[in-house]
């Protein structure tokens, strides 16, 4: 039911920037300047993920996250 | 009986001159109160949907769905009393009055002070030389649609005016749907929105005698209250740093109300309420700086909330008429772009907007010389025709002072 990481972000990010794709981000590129993302985004961005994932990624964890291997691996990590 | 009233295209921002009504909400003979949303009007830089400041009963709608641009205060709908028959059906014969109706109570409250202006009136359509027949402006529009001289209409009721559906049952030939109407142009968004912006931005240039003061702001309390904050609820309740400046904005707003209002033929028109507009840009380029109401009474978790729900709402849906017209004061963040400071353009007729640039750890002063501290640049640009200086520097130094204290906020 919850979903595997890459799928989960690709839904979180359509929800936010329609017109982006993550095929267009570097895996260490950093997702908010690569995307265009303000805080709201992000925010927006990890609320959609804790709902698609069950994963809450706190604050702390936040430079963890901003690109897509970080956030990638960091997911898988928590999730299993 | 009662002349109907009739609904206008409103002013949905000092930057818009007309509109297209994109869908109606309403239909005739449905009733209507203060505040009800009736139609969904696009505007150079939004959708927006539009509520009536009236109580009572649609009649008839005057303007089709469609990209017609249509002038403020162009006439879109007409009021009437509820218990009036609706035009839909004929108004009923003189010889039977309708039952007697007690007036329209006055709206609760004083009307909002925003500063829409008076609507101005919309020239007839003249192109059928019928101007000096009696009938609804859209009944105009579809005679000439359908190639019907007025004059050979009979309105459904003698010694009123002539309506579309009249007209339409004079060309039963005629399918009721517009048919013949000519491909309107596509519509450049992008374009529209950089125009509107820019009318805005040099009338404000024009007009308004701008100053401009900044301050640096520790957030050392501030930001230590969010990350504690933070840590305790679940990711959708987290409070970003921009909500704390917003909400200290607000407070600061209405402890300066010298700076919270408008100046409208030549003199200060103090707003009713603090109504924060928000500068929200938009994914593909442009700005709505849509406002949030009573921010200064919002609770933080309450203010985050609603700036999630209208930055969604800007960047994705709809926004209403309300918002994009009561705002009393702005504030734009350009925070996560990375500059240090803004000074920004006065949203006219507001007379201030605050500025906010990028967090960032500087050189400030401590309480034994001299440490390195997360600060914001805090700027205020003002209407120099509002305000002097002296007071634009206390209501920054009131925004200091509260961001310093953030379990007040």
């Amino acid at each position: 039911m919850f979903l595997e990481p890459d799928a989960a972000m690709r839904a979180a990010l359509a929800t936010i920037a329609p017109e982006a794709d993550l095929d267009d981000v570097g895996p260490d590129e950093d997702l908010q300047e690569a995307l265009d993302l303000d805080s709201m985004d992000f925010l927006n961005f990890l609320i959609a993920i804790a709902q698609s994932t069950g994963v809450e990624i706190p604050e702390s964890d936040y430079h963890l996250v901003h690109t897509y291997s970080g956030c990638k691996d960091y997911l898988a990590r928590r999730s299993a | 009986m009662a002349e109907p009233r009739v609904f206008r295209m409103p002013s949905l921002g000092a930057d818009m001159t007309d509109g297209r009504l994109l869908e109606w909400l309403v239909h005739p003979g449905d009733a209507v109160h203060r505040g009800d949303l009736v139609a969904v009007v696009k505007t150079d830089k939004a959708d927006v949907e539009v509520e009536i400041f009236d109580d009572g009963v649609i009649g008839e709608l005057l303007v089709p769905e469609g990209d017609d641009l249509l002038e403020i205060g162009a006439p879109l709908a007409t009021v009437v009393d509820a218990g009036t028959p609706v035009s839909a059906a004929p108004p009923a014969p003189p010889t039977a009055p309708p039952p007697q109706v007690a007036p329209a109570p006055p709206p609760p409250g004083p009307a909002p002070a925003s500063p829409i202006p008076a609507p101005r009136p919309v020239a007839p359509n003249a192109r059928t030389g019928d101007e000096r027949v009696a009938a609804s402006p859209y009944a105009r529009r579809r005679a000439a649609e359908l190639g019907i001289a007025l004059a050979s209409v009979a309105a459904s009721q003698p010694g009123h005016p002539i309506t579309a559906t009249d007209v339409e049952r004079a060309a039963p030939s005629t399918p009721k749907a517009p048919v013949a109407r000519p491909e309107p142009p596509p519509i450049d968004q992008a374009g529209a929105m950089r125009k509107a912006i820019g009318r805005l931005m040099a009338r404000s240039k024009r007009e308004i005698p701008h100053y401009y003061l900044e301050e640096d702001v520790e957030l050392t309390a501030a930001l230590a209250w969010l990350e504690q904050h933070n840590g305790r609820v679940p990711v959708a309740e987290r409070i970003l740093p921009a909500a704390l400046l917003y909400k200290a904005v607000a407070g600061a707003a209405a402890a300066h109300p010298e700076l919270n209002g408008f100046w409208v033929d030549d003199q200060f028109v103090p707003g009713s309420g603090v109504h924060l507009g928000v500068a929200i840009s938009l994914r593909g380029g442009g700005l709505v700086a849509p406002a949030v109401h009573d921010a200064d009474r919002l609770s933080l978790t309450e203010l985050m909330a609603t700036l999630r729900d209208l930055t969604a709402r800007a960047r994705g849906g709809r926004l209403r008429g309300s918002e994009m017209t009561d705002a009393t004061i702005t504030v734009t963040n350009l925070g996560d772009r990375g500059v240090r400071a803004v000074f920004g353009v006065i949203y006219a007729p507001q007379v201030a907007l605050v500025g906010f640039g990028k967090v960032s750890d500087r050189v400030c002063d401590v309480d034994n010389g001299l440490g390195i501290r997360p600060a914001v640049t805090a700027t205020l640009s003002a209407d120099h025709r509002a305000t002097d200086g002296h007071i634009g520097a206390g209501f920054l130094a009131e925004v200091a002072r509260r961001l310093h204290h953030p379990e007040e906020l």
